[in-house]
């Protein structure tokens, strides 16, 4: 239980991915203009990571390292995202069409996320995971709660910095500082009130 | 022929800075600004890996069938960034261990698929190098004057020489990353703002004539 509360928080407050980490800085900016979307490209994000973290941990750990071929990390997993949202993508359409609607338009963004690759090469990088969750040693239990709440913490992150746009966006302001400058300002408070942990 | 690479190296340098302008590729840049040197290298990196990118995919721009050529131009791209990576792993091992976990996300930096996308696919061999090259060198610029702002504030020092012992540890952090970035966007925009005013009046100055009678 100790272990799981350590992850958690670790994984969504103190190492934040989009605020302390810099990972999926381009949909945070990019689909936080209004509280609805960022929501459903938070839950599209969340479940992408947690699947690629179930599928890449596995194929570097019982695959890539016994054939001694772990430079091909990069393009092996950059794929193996690729397919995953694919097929995300197909099921969806076939099985759930309101959960298509709803999370459809951000699936073919997610591949270009800095945030999915990036969580599947930091759970392979054994010693900076013990590192960050106090564990002893790492394995795939650990790997796809990370993925889980990391996405989390992605999803906290987007849908607080909604909110602060919706209400920023009223806001009279100097035509230069519009748009994203204004925005990074806003990202740069939500940063500071992640210092607290 | 000539006019047309000085239109490239304006535009992909000052123009349509990947940083300021688009920002495109912003991970790297909010992360990796703490240091000059940092900037430095991560530009290096990014613009090897988008000069080869861009070569490649303008030489096969007529091979790969329209349906497939996204994960194709990402294939490619995460071909050499593998190479960067090894490369830097035998000879600056310190290096890749500067840039760690960004390294391998050079594949998911959108400047290199924007440019393979909107100019290579489109372009021949040699434009499409010097549209990377050009690219490249307004994000290592950019990159390069960041850091140089958050290390000469956050650490009183500029390419690891001290200069003062006054330190404002706000820009070191992650939420100073964010601040400057922001002041530099908007910096960039009235700058360019500016000179487009000055062009037009310049050209058109009755634009500018207050006193001008209004048709």
């Amino acid at each position: 239980m100790g272990q799981f509360l350590a992850i958690v928080v670790s994984a969504v407050f103190i190492n934040n991915f989009v605020v302390v980490q810099f990972l999926g800085i381009c949909p945070f900016l990019g689909v936080s203009k209004d509280f609805k979307s960022a929501l459903g490209m938070g839950i599209a994000v969340t479940f992408v990571m947690t699947i690629t973290c179930l599928i890449t941990y596995p194929i570097y750990t019982y695959l890539l390292v016994p054939l001694k071929i772990e430079f091909m990390e990069i393009i092996v997993f950059i794929f193996v995202i690729a397919s995953i949202v694919q097929m995300i993508e197909m099921v969806l359409k076939k099985f759930s069409p309101t959960l298509y609607n709803a999370m459809g338009i951000y699936l073919p963004l997610i591949t270009t996320n800095c945030a999915v690759l990036g969580v599947a090469e930091l759970v392979i990088d054994e010693t900076q995971m013990i590192n960050l969750l106090g564990i002893s040693s790492m394995n795939m239990g650990y790997a796809v709660l990370y993925g889980l709440f990391a996405g989390l913490g992605f999803t906290l992150a987007i849908v607080i910095m909604s909110g602060l746009r919706e209400k920023v966006a009223r806001l009279p302001i100097n035509k230069h500082l519009r748009g994203f400058p204004i925005a990074m300002i806003a990202a740069c408070f939500i940063a500071m009130a992640f210092y607290v942990f | 022929m000539k006019n047309d690479y000085k239109k490239i190296a304006l535009d992909g340098a000052i123009r349509n800075n990947p940083t300021f302008k688009l920002v495109l590729g912003t991970c790297p840049t909010l992360a990796l600004t703490t240091a000059a040197m940092n900037g430095i290298y991560m530009g290096i990196a990014v613009t090897f890996v988008l000069m080869c990118s861009n070569a490649l995919v303008s030489i096969l721009r007529r091979i790969i069938p329209k349906e497939v050529r996204i994960p194709a131009f990402v294939l490619i791209i995460a071909t050499f960034v593998t190479i960067v990576r090894l490369v830097l792993d035998y000879f600056l091992p310190d290096l890749n261990d500067i840039m760690g976990l960004y390294l391998p996300l050079i594949v998911v930096n959108c400047i290199i698929l924007a440019r393979a996308e909107s100019f290579a696919s489109k372009n021949s061999l040699l434009p499409s190098i010097a549209d990377g090259l050009f690219n490249g060198i307004g994000f290592t610029f950019a990159l390069t004057l960041m850091g140089a702002v958050r290390e000469i504030l956050g650490r009183g020092e500029i390419f690891g020489t001290r200069l003062w012992n006054f330190t404002i540890d706000f820009f070191g952090t992650s939420a100073g990353a964010f601040f400057t970035y922001a002041v530099f966007i908007a910096l960039f925009s009235l700058i360019i703002g500016m000179v487009k005013d000055k062009k037009i009046k310049a050209e058109k100055p009755e634009l500018f004539d207050l006193n001008a009678e209004v048709k």
